[in-house]
């Protein structure tokens, strides 16, 4: 429960103007101790400029930064418990790998001995031992990558922020990445702000993750509830692939509202700020939706003409007219199914809980 | 060892493109310099001329009080022109890379534009301004600080302004393409790991923009050996640098085998200063701006 975590990190009502363009527009957020957090949203939505808010490399133009219940919003970043990853690892290209990561303790005037038994560990922690004479210039992506990490992990942060860490590495080195720096954090237990605009990564990784958008936070959820109960039409396009079907509420009975799509009505789970005869949309993602050639006996379903259909493998990738014009995609499952034929009718139906209603917030974009 | 492979390759059908680079450099620079050095071996003729006997006297001669003397005081001033060109040009450079692209372009043209004067003229400038009735006479007399004019003009401190005037824009332009060039990331990384601003810059922003600094104290301090015509017009009658004497040799004593001989001795002090250059990783192209 979260709840009973403390709370490492606070931000309140922050904002922070450039020139005339609002990067941040008025966020608040807690961050509690040992939680993997990620900032995910497309580029240009603020989350590097939040980060560098917190890092103390940015200064709000208004709201505060609250670390371990002490306002830091005005303190310099040499002055806070937080450390940084940088987006192009900013190693210093003219020092090797040992004195990268001794950096810090030597900034603190740590003693010697202290230092290199440190560095040490934390060569061995991200697999570099051996690399202490490499100058950045000599090493890979993903060792840099590593050095970057290790270089602030070694003066132990109450926080450490990561800015797209893995994303100039290539796919197979960023899942292998993905996974040794959860297990890091998970072994370390510092608490990591972490940036990305891939999902998947922010599914895969995040205890919570921040939907951002415009400088605002869409919606703050876990992976699985922002997954599977997005609040908003962008929270549901953006992550994953999901069908947004406008939908008029006919009832609203108890928890369930009653749909009507394309004439087939079509009860799904409330969402409370419904009123009958409002035009909805409802989210549907395409691989919640199965695919049939005959009438099925459930309860949310629909029928329409099979305008595009691909076999891939484990799952087709279908696309169905409904009879109002509206385009539903599925991806359904191959086992045991009879191949649709184009042009013919087909049923696709769905479990009740699949269906989110979700608020229209596309036009606002 | 496939990469090796296309290095060699890609090198060897760079190498024709050379070519004419490589013989304007042979006929240009070695041909002459050769012609320097075989001259400085000779003995002076009548008007101009030089021959028989060959030998090293004329590198006997300058091993004397007077040359050393000389030498020793170009170097001198060679060293503060550098440094001074340094501690001014550096603090210069950095605001003007760091300055909004337009108040760049405004620096740069205050920096350029005088370049366009004839050096002479500017120099002239500092005649003035140095002089006993002269505007820094006058306004230290104004402010009460000194009663009667201080000798400026024809001292070796006006030949020191006026070389540091004339080199100054060789340490800007270098150290300005090297702290243009600053990944400033590193910066906001060496303060995010603990570094006061002035750490941050001794540590990481210092040591990053060396190669522009590097480059500029060589550009500022080779020329200052030989530039002669400063302290002709700014310098008095005891400033004798290295490259007035090779002036006077060469024009009043038309001796052209003993100019020939200082010169050499003034290119092999410059190749002592490249090769410093390079040992210190020095690199040719930091010198271009």
């Amino acid at each position: 429960m979260p709840e009973e975590r403390s709370v490492l990190l606070s931000l309140k009502g922050l904002r922070k103007t450039f020139d005339t363009q609002e990067a941040v527009s008025g966020i608040d957020l807690d961050v509690y101790a040992g939680e993997f957090l990620t900032l995910l949203g497309p580029s240009g939505c603020g989350k590097t400029t939040t980060l560098r808010i917190i890092a103390g490399l940015e200064m709000p133009t208004a709201g505060a930064v609250y670390l371990d219940g002490q306002d830091i919003t005005g303190l310099a970043p040499e002055k806070r418990a937080v450390n940084t990853v940088f987006q192009n690892y900013a190693l210093f290209p003219h020092m090797n790998v040992y004195k990268n990561i001794a950096y810090g303790l030597t900034m603190r005037n740590t003693p010697k001995k202290e230092i290199a038994q440190k560095v040490a560990e934390m060569l061995e922690l991200v697999q570099l031992t051996g690399y202490e004479k490499r100058m950045p210039s000599q090493l890979s992506g993903g060792q840099r990558q590593r050095v970057a990490i290790a270089r602030s992990l070694v003066l132990s942060p109450k926080l450490l922020l990561l800015d797209e860490p893995l994303g100039a590495l290539d796919l197979q080195l960023r899942r292998s990445m993905q996974q040794e720096l959860k297990r890091m954090q998970q072994r370390l237990g510092i608490t990591f702000i972490y940036i990305t605009h891939d999902q998947e990564e922010a599914l895969t990784m995040s205890d919570r993750i921040a939907l951002m958008r415009e400088g605002k936070f869409v919606q703050l959820d876990t992976p699985k509830g922002l997954y599977e109960r997005p609040q908003t039409a962008f929270a549901a396009s953006f992550i994953g692939e999901t069908n947004l079907i406008s939908a008029t509420a006919q009832a609203v009975k108890d928890d369930e509202v009653l749909l009507d799509i394309a004439g087939f009505d079509l009860p799904c789970y409330d969402s409370d700020w419904i009123t009958p005869g409002e035009t909805l949309l409802l989210s549907l993602r395409a691989e919640r939706l199965h695919l049939s050639c005959e009438p099925v006996n459930t309860t949310c379903w629909v029928s329409g003409e099979l305008v595009e259909s691909h076999y891939a493998g484990g799952e087709r990738s279908s696309t169905i007219k409904l009879p109002d014009g509206q385009l539903l995609r599925a991806r359904s499952t191959t086992e045991g199914e009879r191949e649709p034929t184009l042009g013919s009718t087909v049923y696709c139906w769905w479990n009740k809980e699949a269906g989110v209603l979700v608020r229209d917030d596309r036009e606002d974009a | 060892m496939t990469t090796r492979v296309k290095v060699k390759k890609h090198q060897r059908t760079r190498e024709p493109l050379a070519f004419p680079m490589m013989l304007y450099a042979v006929l240009f620079v070695g041909v002459s310099l050769l012609y320097i050095v075989g001259l400085s071996l000779m003995t002076r003729g009548a008007d101009f001329t030089a021959g028989a006997p060959y030998g090293l006297q004329n590198y006997e001669r300058i091993i004397s009080p007077l040359y050393v003397k000389s030498l020793l005081q170009s170097l001198r001033l060679a060293f503060f022109t550098a440094l001074f060109c340094m501690l001014l040009g550096y603090p210069f450079a950095y605001f003007m890379a760091k300055a909004s692209p337009k108040a760049r372009t405004w620096i740069m043209m205050l920096l350029i534009v005088p370049f366009w004067t004839n050096a002479l003229i500017r120099i002239y400038g500092w005649k003035i301004l140095f002089s006993t009735s002269g505007p820094i006479n006058a306004a230290l007399i104004g402010i009460g600080l000194i009663q009667r004019p201080l000798r400026l003009l024809y001292t070796d401190f006006a030949v020191q302004v006026g070389m540091i005037y004339a080199m100054i824009p060789f340490m800007v332009l270098p150290v300005y393409s090297s702290v243009e060039r600053m990944d400033w990331s590193t910066v906001e990384a060496s303060r995010d790991l603990g570094a006061t601003p002035l750490k941050a810059f001794l540590t990481v922003t210092l040591p990053m923009t060396l190669p522009g600094v590097l480059a500029g104290l060589v550009l500022t301090f080779i020329p200052s050996i030989g530039l002669f015509f400063l302290s002709d017009l700014l310098g008095g009658s005891n400033t004798m640098l290295w490259g007035n004497m090779v002036h006077n040799e060469l024009l009043k004593s038309r001796d052209l085998p003993f100019a020939a001989a200082l010169s050499v001795v003034l290119l092999g002090l410059t190749g002592i200063v490249i090769l410093i250059y390079r040992r210190m990783g020095g690199r040719a192209e930091s010198m271009v701006f």
